[in-house]
């Protein structure tokens, strides 16, 4: 039985996306505020919220603890806290949201750093009785490190200091000093009682004093479409379809997920580091020419004369194009316990490029609480991150982080034991 | 899909398949011998549905694996049947009542054929060479699938250790893998229930008509309605009536239950999975069910 596609009139078919990270130590409650969330979204299930019910009940709770809808792990559910990234899914009626849910402890900085990679805005949580702490000024930072473009301070458990407006002023001034020295584009400071829902999804009647959005209605508004890079065109071709059908015989295209810029037939464009030129004859996507693609598509190029063009290059404009870089400066976030150290050898994975690289030089260590920056290191430990210089094998088509999270994003690889073991940003190439 | 979009906002749904395609053709630039896991069901429909508009006008360039528990609903099969002829790729079937007969797996007649599916699975990915395996888990489907990463290492033994997991960032894939060892990829990981249908109606794309609702001889046990079947003899006590349902899963027939529904369009369906109180795997698998980490446990051992 086939199935017939009438004119689609269902919510989920124009629906847009916000992903976010969200930061937070076991205490401050961020189990709780995703539990309210998904449960006041209707994403919880009678099964899954019973199970927590009977689970609460075993373990002498008087109240149903939501954390436990996603503690998902047996190790996890047995210490009580969370050990890895997890991805949460809700969606309102305009918007659809994948949560990258991060354990908050000191020692998860790679999993801080994994969730926010893919992040459009970063979540942090406080304790409103115990103010800004170290861990609170550590996931800022590592946000603005990852560039996520908006970031939400939840002052949360206001309940517990009498909804104080004064306790909400205090924290707000505190972090927005600070924030200061971090690029944090958009900041927005709500007040918040994750456990009895206040400002979550229902504006608070005990916080008149505040007038900002909730915290529901901040996440279902925030603008992201705009985030993207829209100006420079940067296509890195992952793969070569080539059908060698009798009725595609002579069809060649560059398949691949545009990372930056607007394409449209017609362009002159160059192919990286090749430095061919020539013009896009069509935009395929699936079975349809299309009249122009943008970040994120994934589509297929034709190009109108027969260059030579594979995995790992990058179609780009003539006169706005990545130089093409082997000696790479970038901050990197090491995940593994041997440390990284210089002259190491390492693979690197960078757009749909792998190369080698040699470390060259560990130019500092950034202390994350301090942003103080140790210029004696020798080495980075696990959850270090600092400004290493590297050389690459071949060059990469690279662009700074700043400017593009894609061309600017690199993994490193141990060769023995093919572990993903850094992630690296680049400052710049050359 | 609409070519134009004059204010460069792509959909949800656009996001996701975008995010689906790109696995798909990294995975078959940099791994020597994938493999899409079919298993009939919707989820695995849509990667199939993925996998064609990744590499159109070519062919889909890696074979389809289905592991064939003797239990299949025929609608299913025919399903897979018209998938595989229309798109013209190689199928490779491995069958739980082969590898019983080859003492590849064990039916101690208390095991669920879906548990031996397991062994007959490893077996079959083994024995083709297969360095990758595509899946179609979900992470919405079930809390110890929430932190499964796309690309999921399993070692020499096809095991999953959730502590052993590579970190995953930005939209970079790390294949790396020794010999003997295999990656599962899950394509379709941030896609949730109702994104599925969303996609199936949007596309018009055929499903197993069990999907829909129809007419069937089928009896309650602990608490779900599974099909009459020589598969399945009832228990004294049992008692098999016609009634309009659908299954909101596909697997063994003999695990599978269905609810009571008269959906029986795309839109009902997603009118009816829109305010679903239950899980589907909650609602209707048996194999979920025996304990709250049934689902790791059978991760571990190298489940889909």
């Amino acid at each position: 039985m086939s199935t017939t596609s009438s004119a689609n009139t269902n919510q989920g078919i124009g629906m847009d996306l916000l992903r976010f990270a969200t930061a937070g130590s076991v205490d401050d409650g961020k189990s709780t505020l995703i539990g309210r969330l998904l449960l006041d979204s209707k994403a919880i299930f009678e099964d899954q919220l019973e199970a927590v019910e009977a689970t609460s009940q075993s373990k002498g709770h008087d109240y149903t603890d939501l954390s436990l809808l996603t503690d998902g792990l047996r190790s996890e559910r047995e210490q009580g806290i969370t050990i890895d990234v997890a991805y949460r899914y809700f969606a309102t009626p305009n918007r659809k949201f994948i949560i990258a849910d991060t354990p908050g402890h000191v020692q998860y900085t790679r999993n801080m750093v994994t969730g926010a990679s893919t992040a459009d805005l970063g979540l942090v949580l406080v304790d409103a009785r115990q103010g800004l702490t170290e861990q609170s000024r550590r996931h800022a930072v590592l946000l603005s490190l990852l560039r996520v473009p908006h970031l939400v301070l939840a002052v949360n458990k206001m309940d517990l200091v009498d909804f104080s407006q004064e306790v909400y002023d205090r924290i707000h001034a505190e972090f927005t000093q600070f924030a200061t020295k971090l690029n944090i584009p958009d900041l927005e400071v709500i007040p918040i009682s994750a456990l009895q829902g206040d400002n979550v999804v229902e504006r608070s009647e005990n916080m008149a004093w505040y007038s900002g959005p909730t915290l529901m209605h901040h996440l279902e508004h925030v603008h992201v479409a705009s985030d993207r890079d829209l100006v420079d065109v940067r296509f890195p071709v992952q793969y070569v379809v080539r059908p060698k059908s009798d009725e595609h015989h002579d069809y060649r295209g560059y398949a691949g997920q545009v990372a930056g810029g607007v394409l449209k037939p017609g362009d002159e464009v160059v192919v990286l580091p090749s430095g061919m030129t020539s013009r896009i004859a069509g935009i395929d996507l699936f079975d349809k020419e299309i009249s122009e693609a943008f970040p994120p598509m994934s589509v297929t190029i034709r190009l109108e004369d027969d260059v030579d063009v594979s995995r790992g290059d990058m179609i780009a404009r003539v006169n706005n194009a990545p130089k093409p870089s082997q000696d790479i400066d970038a901050m990197v976030c090491w995940m593994t316990t041997t440390p990284l150290h210089p002259r190491q050898k390492l693979a690197i994975k960078h757009t749909t490029r792998s190369a080698r690289v040699l470390v060259k030089d560990i130019q500092y260590r950034l202390d994350v609480n301090t942003l103080h920056r140790d210029q004696d290191t020798k080495e980075l430990g696990l959850n270090e991150i600092g400004r290493v210089q590297l050389r690459t094998t071949m060059p990469l088509l690279c662009d700074p982080y700043s400017q593009n999270r894609t061309t600017g994003s690199f993994i490193l690889i141990d060769e023995a034991t093919g572990v993903t073991v850094g992630a690296g940003m680049i400052n710049s190439g050359s | 899909m609409t070519a134009t979009h004059s204010d460069y906002r792509l959909s949800q749904l656009d996001q996701l398949e975008a995010e689906s395609i790109h696995i798909f053709r990294e995975v078959a630039a940099e791994f020597e011998k994938p493999v899409l896991m079919f298993s009939g069901g919707k989820d695995s429909i849509v990667m199939m549905r993925l996998a064609e508009k990744a590499f159109f006008p070519a062919k889909i360039p890696f074979p389809v694996l289905q592991v064939d528990t003797g239990y299949d609903f025929p609608e299913v099969l025919a399903c897979r049947d018209n998938w595989v002829n229309r798109l013209g790729v190689r199928l490779v079937v491995a069958s739980v009542e082969e590898a019983i007969a080859n003492g590849i797996v064990v039916d101690d007649g208390k095991t669920s054929r879906n548990r031996l599916q397991i062994g007959t699975l490893l077996h079959a990915l083994e024995e083709g060479g297969f360095t990758a395996a595509f899946g179609g888990g979900r992470r919405d489907e079930e809390k110890a699938r929430a932190k499964e990463r796309v690309y999921s290492h399993r070692d020499e033994f096809g095991q999953w250790d959730p502590k052993m997991q590579r970190p995953e960032l930005w939209s970079l894939y790390n294949g790396r893998i020794h010999e003997g060892e295999h990656m599962r990829i899950f394509p379709i990981s941030n896609w949730t229930e109702l994104d599925i249908w969303d996609y199936i109606g949007r596309e018009g794309i055929e499903i197993p008509s069990i999907y829909f609702s129809h007419q069937r001889r089928v009896f309650e046990r602990d608490g779900m309605l599974l099909t009459e079947s020589e598969f399945n003899p009832t228990r004294p006590g049992e008692e098999a009536s016609e009634r309009t349902v659908r299954f909101r899963t596909v697997g063994d027939l003999t695990l599978t239950g269905c609810v009571e529904s008269t959906a029986s369009t795309i839109d009902e369906i997603i009118a009816e999975v829109a305010v679903a109180r239950v899980t589907e795997r909650g609602a209707t698998r048996g194999d979920d069910r025996f304990s709250e980490a049934a689902m790791e446990d059978r991760k571990k051992e190298g489940y889909f």
